[in-house]
């Protein structure tokens, strides 16, 4: 197991962005109060991998993320945090944190993306070390501090976590004539179709 | 953007040749957004005179996609030009989003950034309706004898063809949005998922006549909702099917007398609310002619 380098397309080529999963973290609560206590090592986004439903539901917000940041018109303090709220379809920032980011004790399954990008001196970040990190590195210093199980950021790993409930509730799937005009025998059908609106969801929030 | 029922729009698609995507770029420079590596790179699918598409993948390579870019205008005052295009983008794809909910069959919206004037949709497979009626009715009969001996029995998949398109627009318009430029190339014709008719042109299996039977299949998907507009009104509804009869009798003039059974369908459709636009239809028609006989 290693960080993963996400490909996604049209983003700058000096952006680099890594993801990982991982299963059954003991120590959520911690990690949460270092994003509260804004500790300048842990730059992360840390998504509570039950609201997700594939890898193209988590492009979808990072893409997001990643244009407001070259646009320069970030809607939270970073990137990371812009990619949590990427993730909703309303514009809450507080409540989306508390749905897409991590809840002690309840947030099992963690999703991890950090961004690294050339930054402008304006935008001088605290870190100590003037080293950009590296996806060693960073490997290193998550399963340093993170206590749970690395798995890989598939599809596949991503379905077991997802909460539909969740899901639904949270993009309103419910009722939503859309998806309920598809057979429930077509399970396949229906998750495609609820992906798309997912992801429209994600791309028109704000408009 | 008024589409007045006497002159349908003639926004025609012209398709770009086959240049590589390199010889493009030259031709036109890419909107900001289409800089940026992927794994494919853009090509210009067409050049209306709104915008530009591109075909192109987005989020992951195996994702290909539309994107629409509406440059800016020269000739507009910059603050206007600016605020008009993000409007215009963000209206067609809040209407976008809002068919795909009611289910009607509208691509559906990858990612937008309406201030810089660009929207990704969910690429379409397959073919224009036009292209496929045309390439339908050019293998029948030439000979005008034999046509009208044809005409009797051999119109079922087109007829069928034509159900879809009706049923598809009484779906649209029931959630209350009118397309503004309905004609048979704003719709595609998506290839059943199955893709084994794919292979080869003339598998020995096939028969001509059931390679002639699928030529009509498929699920009818609306596109380009850049002309479109929320609206409930029965004279709206009538104006998008007058524009789409017109359209259609100009571009498949063999078939025009299949067009009752499209407006059969949507009245079937839509229920009573169908009966009452498709009375309307009557009063714009009419209109229309008064209208061009005064010109």
């Amino acid at each position: 197991m290693a960080l993963e380098t996400l490909q996604i397309e049209h983003v700058p080529s000096d952006h680099h962005v890594y993801a990982a999963l991982f299963r059954d973290v003991q120590n959520v609560d911690f990690l949460q109060a270092q994003l509260i206590g804004k500790n300048p090592e842990f730059e992360y986004a840390f998504i509570d991998a039950s609201v997700l439903i594939s890898r193209t539901h988590l492009f979808a917000a990072i893409f997001r993320a990643l244009n407001t940041l070259t646009e320069g018109t970030l809607q939270t303090p970073n990137v990371h945090s812009d990619i949590v709220i990427g993730l909703s379809p309303t514009n809450n920032i507080s409540e989306s944190y508390r749905r897409y980011g991590l809840t002690p004790f309840k947030t099992r399954d963690v999703l991890v993306i950090k961004v690294v990008y050339p930054k402008l001196s304006s935008e001088n970040s605290t870190i100590s070390s003037s080293e950009p990190p590296t996806p060693e590195s960073t490997w290193q210093h998550l399963t340093t501090h993170i206590q749970g199980t690395p798995v890989p950021v598939t599809d596949e790993e991503l379905a077991k976590s997802t909460d539909w409930a969740k899901v639904r509730k949270y993009y309103k799937l419910n009722g939503v004539p859309g998806v309920e005009r598809i057979d429930t025998a077509d399970e396949e059908g229906r998750r495609r179709e609820m992906e798309g609106l997912v992801v429209s969801g994600i791309a028109l929030r704000g408009l | 953007m008024d589409t007045s029922p006497s002159s349908p729009p003639t926004k025609k698609r012209k398709m770009a040749t086959d240049t590589t995507a390199a010889e493009q770029e030259h031709q036109f420079p890419l909107p900001a957004i289409l800089t940026h590596p992927s794994a494919t790179p853009p090509i210009l699918i067409t050049q209306g005179a709104e915008g530009r598409l591109y075909k192109t993948t987005f989020f992951s390579p195996n994702i290909p996609c539309a994107l629409k870019y509406r440059p800016p205008k020269p000739y507009r005052h910059p603050i206007l030009d600016a605020r008009l295009t993000k409007a215009r983008l963000a209206f067609e794809a809040k209407v976008l989003e809002r068919c795909r909910r009611e289910g009607v069959p509208v691509p559906a919206v990858y990612a937008q950034n309406a201030a810089a004037g660009w929207i990704a949709v969910e690429w379409i497979e397959g073919a224009p309706v036009r292209v496929k009626i045309n390439e339908w009715l050019g293998q029948r009969p030439k000979n005008e004898e034999e046509e009208k001996a044809a005409d009797a029995k051999d119109q079922g998949p087109l007829v069928e063809l034509m159900k879809r398109i009706g049923a598809a627009i009484a779906g649209l318009h029931r959630t209350g949005v009118v397309h503004g430029d309905l004609t048979t190339s704003n719709m595609m014709l998506r290839p059943p998922t199955r893709k084994t008719t794919r292979t080869t042109e003339q598998p020995n299996g096939v028969s001509e006549e059931e390679a002639k039977a699928k030529l009509l299949e498929g699920y009818v998907v609306i596109i380009d909702f850049g002309l479109a507009n929320q609206s409930q009104s029965d004279e709206d509804r009538a104006t998008d099917l007058y524009v789409l009869e017109r359209a259609f009798a100009s571009t498949h003039p063999r078939a025009e007398n299949l067009f009752e059974h499209l407006l059969e369908s949507y009245k079937q459709t839509f229920g009573k609310k169908g009966v009452s636009v498709l009375h309307k239809l009557e009063d714009v028609r009419m209109r229309g002619r008064k209208r061009s006989m005064i010109g």
